[in-house]
């Protein structure tokens, strides 16, 4: 292939990279005044890098190092766009309390174009390089308010945890590569094939460590309730919904890719993973008082049931792991919208008791509320719900449906706390005025729980075709 | 004389675990921490390295030089992160960093 034809097939990372370095002149140039100009110009970016990724050619690029696939084409669009709403809900928030800095978009366009990285991994070190460029961007995004104690240590606690984790990610990679003889997928998979031996698996496992750190899986999920603690809201509500898909799409790129040949040893390690998630998660929800941290417990709990998907080795598998984080993603964004729309006497509400009474003092906002939680419970005919039947039918098809039934009894375990937020919101007496809430938090809010119902219905229709062609794209059977 | 792969490898497994333990062990500085993780890149490096010569193969030493790369910026992403933490604390002890919990 030539050069040309592969920045072609690169297209969509181009546009992000070169779009961020010259946001970030601009920026330097024009001082924090441009700040509302420059992120109009980033989400003009990641929606034309959304565009370009659909209609530009695909295939391998870069000796494969870069794979531009419908897999990789569907992730994508999912996560610019998202990451566009992240720069929607994120820019006005950080002038309300007076931190306008022009930054701000640029990192989370630095953060896409990572995660676009992750999702196109070919071989090991371009897989790396995608962890590290969305893991740098997120530190700083989590430590953006300087003046606030508690967003700095959660700054500190996410780089040493995930510092640690992109080590441990890199010591498999480095087994990987000895004992297979490339960081190529392609030619590990035909390694494993030709019996690449024990190295390779203890390789595997190590790399599967280090991933399940970045989707925030337990047993490896310790930094996030403190993380999304002190992080700033809208900060939190851009790392919980583009960042999981990818490292989740990285783990269907690197097991499914480069391991068809060890299935039944990595999806041991996934099932054990994703029940951990599933169980930890629910159960450690029911002791939080922090919305925010509940949540934190509740994304857990999320990953665990698409691992649910990604461990049966399945093309229906990975098609009901993409349907399900597509949906999750909406939701959680939604949610923390409706947190960075509520505020009372200029200080966030995040705690269950802020939220008392909530149905009478802004009842939109609740509503919103009420309806992500109970699209978290999975009650038909919210999104949660249609997420959670494609993963479980996904188990139950592949012999795993005594994992389907494990998922089921932990949902209905956090079904409790979700349960106390409506109750809490609906019955308890009011604690006071809420000041009023911006139009752009609110929008987002309203329309995550217009999709979360009804649009979801016929949004399926589309989605279903479009997951399973991105899940063929793996070639399993 | 020469010296053969497992040496190297059991060199790198070795610094890998001393960093792991760097980490969770030390209770004082982050300082330290940050000098537990290049400890961790560079049992990688030496990894990658290793294996390269063992194979004659060069994409092991170009994946070193991209980890070396990265390591020099996540060190400074995590030196600015620390400033901040320090400028609001006045203090980079571990045990101080714990104003979230549960």
């Amino acid at each position: 292939m030539t050069f040309e034809g592969a920045l072609s097939i690169a297209l969509p990372e181009l546009i992000l990279s070169i779009g961020a370095l010259a946001l970030l002149a601009l920026g330097a140039f024009l001082g924090n005044k441009s700040t509302r100009l420059i992120a109009s110009g980033a989400g003009l970016v990641l929606v034309v890098a959304a565009a370009a990724a659909v209609l530009g050619p695909r295939g391998a690029a870069f000796h494969g190092g870069f794979v531009q696939d419908a897999a990789a084409v569907y992730s994508k669009v999912v996560i610019y766009l998202i990451s566009a709403v992240g720069i929607l809900l994120g820019e006005p928030w950080l002038k309300r309390v007076k931190n306008s800095r022009f930054e701000y978009p640029v990192l989370i366009l630095l953060a896409a174009l990572g995660m676009g990285m992750m999702a196109s991994a070919g071989d090991l070190i371009s897989s790396y390089i995608g962890v590290e460029l969305q893991s740098l961007a997120l530190y700083v995004m989590a430590a953006f308010q300087r003046d606030d104690s508690k967003a700095s240590e959660a700054g500190l606690k996410y780089f040493i945890l995930g510092a640690l984790s992109s080590g441990i990610l890199l010591y498999g990679a480095s087994l990987i590569y000895g004992f297979a003889g490339s960081t190529r997928f392609v030619d590990i998979s035909a390694a494993v094939h030709a019996g690449a031996g024990t190295g390779v698996i203890f390789g595997v496992v190590f790399l599967m460590c280090g991933i399940a750190f970045k989707a925030s899986a337990a047993p490896f999920h310790m930094w996030t309730p403190d993380v999304y603690e002190g992080a700033p809201t809208p900060v939190v509500a851009f790392m919980t919904a583009a960042p999981k898909m990818a490292a989740l799409v990285l783990f269907a790129r690197v097991l499914e890719n480069g391991f068809p040949g060890a299935v039944k040893q990595w999806s041991q390690v996934l099932i054990a993973i994703a029940i951990i998630s599933m169980v930890w998660g629910a159960f450690a929800g029911l002791a939080q008082k922090n919305l925010k941290r509940l949540w934190a417990y509740s994304s857990i709990a999320n990953v665990g049931y698409a691992l649910v998907g990604l461990s049966t080795g399945t093309q229906e598998g990975v098609q009901s792991m993409l349907v399900f984080m597509t949906l999750y993603l909406i939701d959680v964004t939604g949610f923390f919208a409706c947190l960075t729309a509520l505020s009372r006497d200029g200080r966030p509400m995040e705690k269950f008791e802020d939220m008392a009474g909530l149905m009478k003092e802004r009842p939109g906002i609740a509503l919103c509320m009420t309806a992500f939680a109970l699209s978290g419970l999975g009650l038909p005919p919210f999104s949660g719900f249609w997420g959670k039947v494609y993963v479980f039918k996904a188990a139950a098809d592949a012999n795993l449906g005594w994992l389907a039934a494990l998922g089921l009894l932990s949902s209905v375990v956090a079904a409790f706390y979700y349960l106390r937020l409506i109750k809490t919101m609906w019955f308890d007496p009011p604690a006071g005025r809420t000041d009023a809430a911006p139009m752009d938090a609110r929008g987002v809010a309203f329309a995550a729980a217009a999709f979360s119902f009804p649009v979801v219905l016929p949004a399926l229709a589309l989605l279903d075709p479009l997951s399973r062609a991105a899940a063929s794209a793996f070639g399993l059977n | 004389m020469s010296v053969g792969l497992p040496a190297y490898l059991t060199v790198a497994a070795i610094l890998f675990t001393i960093g792991v333990f760097g980490i969770f062990v030390n209770r004082r500085n982050v300082i330290v921490i940050m000098m537990a993780i290049e400890l961790i890149l560079l049992a990688v490096n030496i990894n990658l390295v290793a294996f390269s010569s063992y194979l004659h193969e060069v994409t092991g030493q170009v994946f070193a030089m991209f980890v070396l790369t990265v390591a020099a910026a996540e060190a400074a992403v995590g030196l600015a992160i620390l400033v901040t933490f320090f400028r609001n604390r006045g203090d980079i002890a571990v045990d101080n960093a714990n104003m979230m919990k549960g």
